[in-house]
């Protein structure tokens, strides 16, 4: 493969990325990708990062092997990053400490970000109240209402979260918002967005810093079982802890890169958020990627048992891995999703975010038909005390 | 000659400038739409501007998502509202019409199908507001082939040179939208809009509009004295909103005769 150097200047992936936003929004993007790239390579911001990543977030994040859960699949040996042990929970304190961080850097005093099932929330929330900025976070009213303990986990951090009660009142209604608050308040405002995707630059930017997970697996594996994994797996919502463990692994063709979406009730019944498997090309959010959409170009609702994969888009560094067929992109349905968080509570002592439990759910499965000298990665990308009470539903029970 | 280029010729020679509403067609119903049009035409609007509702509208306020919302429940497509400017067409062949609206149903369309239909609908212009001049060259380009007018946005925060890519790139009018931030926000500050005005004639040789914060005849006479066109969005779906098919049609009209009185006294000065 030759150099993987993408995106190009203008922050396309192939046709994938852009900046299709208005007018009003390409003065800040400009400035906000002119800061971006002077940090990125200054060494005194990636000094600070580190300092903040290994004291703050708790980095580097082990890689445990999970034997009894090998045994079980039957097949070949599978690893899980443990990006769950992260402060906050979950891969998403990565980016929204670097985001803080650059907005601090350009005088910012206030950020806004997204939420779905307000993961990404908190963790916008945290990084705020660690540098002392303002902090306000929109989230669907339908969210609002479903996850009730992280927007109060918000408030205790000292954010203001905005119910959204426009169009279907979820997490790509949050987004609309959070654009709309960006373009009024720009002067003193950074949006901190949640994923691998948006507009030019926060694609590579959300990209670069979840890249820390694939950077520390390429140097544990080696120690670990003596070399790379056979296939590297994480789940694909919008994409950032995929795109964060599979970018390092892009250069390393033996490694397979496999992305899992959230099938819903089954891709068949129209119920899942599989932009990747069942979407086609379009653009929503500032970016050209593969959208869930009907005949007219509207974008539609998806489903997903995890909030936080349940989004009609992906990022568009994902689209392009697709087309260009370096990763490949599969889908499991809810019900296989909890059966892998079943099976990794009670084997492991394990409680996985049912995001993360997909992934698990696709390599137990890839698993069985592998030899035992063959190694699965997969990010476990958080945990799963925000499932409890969606899980408990699931099982007819109130907690 | 365009219709656009025409009608802002028969403008200077008058002395007066271009009114142009915008409201989302299918709201309240799809069958409201071309009979608002006429309303619009008859209350002394110039040019059409026609939104196409989108599901995600990021760059709209409230008053705007609230009209798209409700066109979407009809399920109004693309595919309609070009319709609807031909069914206009039938009885109105001089008044422009401006198709206004998001990427996504026209990427979905595919450039050149969308290109030949509207062509045939007798529409005369598009902007899409998720089309910065950098991401949207090959349906310029595929616009042109149709005799069709590419608008762009400016805003306070466009850079010289990116005036400048406008002004290469642009025909028809451009659209110089005055405030930060969504539709419908805020007041409009008529001497930074003058200075942005003579900034943007500067650069670019096609007429300019001012939309976004436009509501009444003051700041309709103010803004019209600077510029070439006022476009009026929010106050024309807020009385959509009130009057809901039975009277929308209605109350339009009487805002464009506000409007346009407002801005005809203005200039007679």
């Amino acid at each position: 493969m030759k150099l993987y150097d993408l995106p190009d200047a203008r922050g396309h992936f192939g046709p994938y990325g852009g900046t299709f936003v208005a007018e009003t929004l390409i003065a800040a993007l400009d400035n906000l990708r002119e800061n971006y790239l002077r940090l990125k390579d200054d060494p005194a911001f990636q000094q600070e990062l580190a300092y903040e990543l290994a004291h703050y977030v708790g980095r580097p994040s082990p890689i445990y092997f999970a034997r009894r859960i090998t045994e079980k699949a039957g097949g070949a040996q599978i690893f899980l990053k443990r990006e769950d042990l992260n402060h906050t929970g979950a891969h998403k304190v990565n980016s929204t400490v670097g985001m803080a961080m650059v907005a601090r850097h350009m005088g910012k005093k206030r950020v806004i970000a997204e939420t779905g099932a307000g993961q990404h929330g908190v963790a916008s929330a945290t990084v705020a109240a660690r540098y002392g900025m303002e902090c306000v976070v929109y989230m669907g009213a339908e969210d609002v209402k479903r996850q009730a303990q992280n927007v109060y986990r918000m408030k205790l951090l000292g954010a203001t979260v905005v119910p959204v009660e426009s169009g279907s009142r979820t997490l790509k209604d949050a987004l609309n918002e959070a654009m709309r608050d960006w373009v009024t308040n720009i002067q003193d405002t950074f949006y901190i967005i949640g994923t691998v995707a948006g507009p030019h630059p926060y694609p590579m930017m959300v990209r670069d810093f979840n890249a820390i997970v694939g950077k520390e697996c390429v140097v544990q594996m080696p120690e670990m079982c003596g070399r790379q994994p056979d296939a590297v797996l994480a789940c694909v919502g919008g994409g950032s802890n995929a795109m964060g463990i599979f970018h390092p692994y892009i250069p390393h063709e033996s490694v397979r890169l496999i992305g899992v979406e959230a099938g819903g009730e089954g891709i068949n019944t129209g119920r899942h958020s599989a932009s990747l498997s069942a979407g086609t090309p379009g653009v929503l959010h500032g970016n050209r990627t593969y959208l869930l959409q009907d005949e007219n170009g509207q974008i539609i609702e998806t489903h997903s048992i995890s909030a936080g994969l349940d989004y009609p888009g992906v990022g568009p560094e994902h689209a392009w891995l697709k087309d260009t067929g370096r990763a490949e992109y599969v889908s499991v349905t809810d019900e296989e999703a909890l059966q892998a968080f079943h099976d990794l509570c009670r084997m492991e002592g394990i409680i996985p975010a049912l995001e993360s439990s997909h992934a698990l759910a696709h390599a137990m499965k890839m698993a069985a038909d592998m030899r035992p000298d063959q190694i699965l990665l997969v990010n476990l990308s958080g945990r799963g005390d925000k499932d409890m009470a969606t899980v408990a539903a699931h099982m007819g029970m109130v907690v | 000659m365009s219709r656009i280029a025409s009608t802002f010729a028969h403008l200077a020679q008058a002395g007066r400038k271009a009114l142009i509403p915008f409201f989302t067609a299918g709201d309240p119903d799809p069958a409201s739409a071309v009979p608002m049009m006429h309303a619009l035409v008859r209350g002394g609007a110039d040019i059409l501007e026609l939104g196409v509702p989108f599901s995600d509208p990021m760059a709209d306020g409230p008053v705007i998502q609230r009209s798209s919302e409700r066109a979407l429940v009809h399920g109004t497509s693309l595919t309609q509202v070009i319709g609807m400017a031909r069914d206009f067409r039938k009885t109105d062949n001089t008044t422009p019409v401006v198709l206004m609206g998001y990427a996504n149903p026209i990427e979905r369309m595919g450039y050149e199908t969308f290109a030949t239909a509207a062509q045939q609908a007798g529409i005369d212009g598009v902007l899409v507001v998720d089309y910065p001049p950098e991401e949207c060259e090959d349906l310029v380009a595929c616009l042109r082939a149709h005799q069709i007018d590419a608008i762009f946005l400016l805003s306070p925060t466009s850079t010289d040179a990116r005036v400048q890519a406008v002004g290469r790139l642009a025909s028809g009018y451009v659209y110089y939208v005055s405030l930060r931030g969504v539709t419908g926000a805020g007041h409009i500050d008529t001497n930074e809009v003058a200075t942005q005005v003579a900034r943007i004639r500067h650069h670019v040789s096609v007429p300019v509009g001012v939309g976004f914060g436009i509501r009444d005849g003051a700041t309709a006479r103010a803004i019209s004295a600077v510029a070439d066109a006022i476009v009026v969005g929010s106050r024309v779906v807020l009385e959509i909103e009130a009057g809901g098919a039975v009277d929308g049609a209605a109350r339009i009209e009487v805002v464009m005769q506000e409007f346009r009185s407002a801005m005809d006294s203005g200039t007679a000065h």
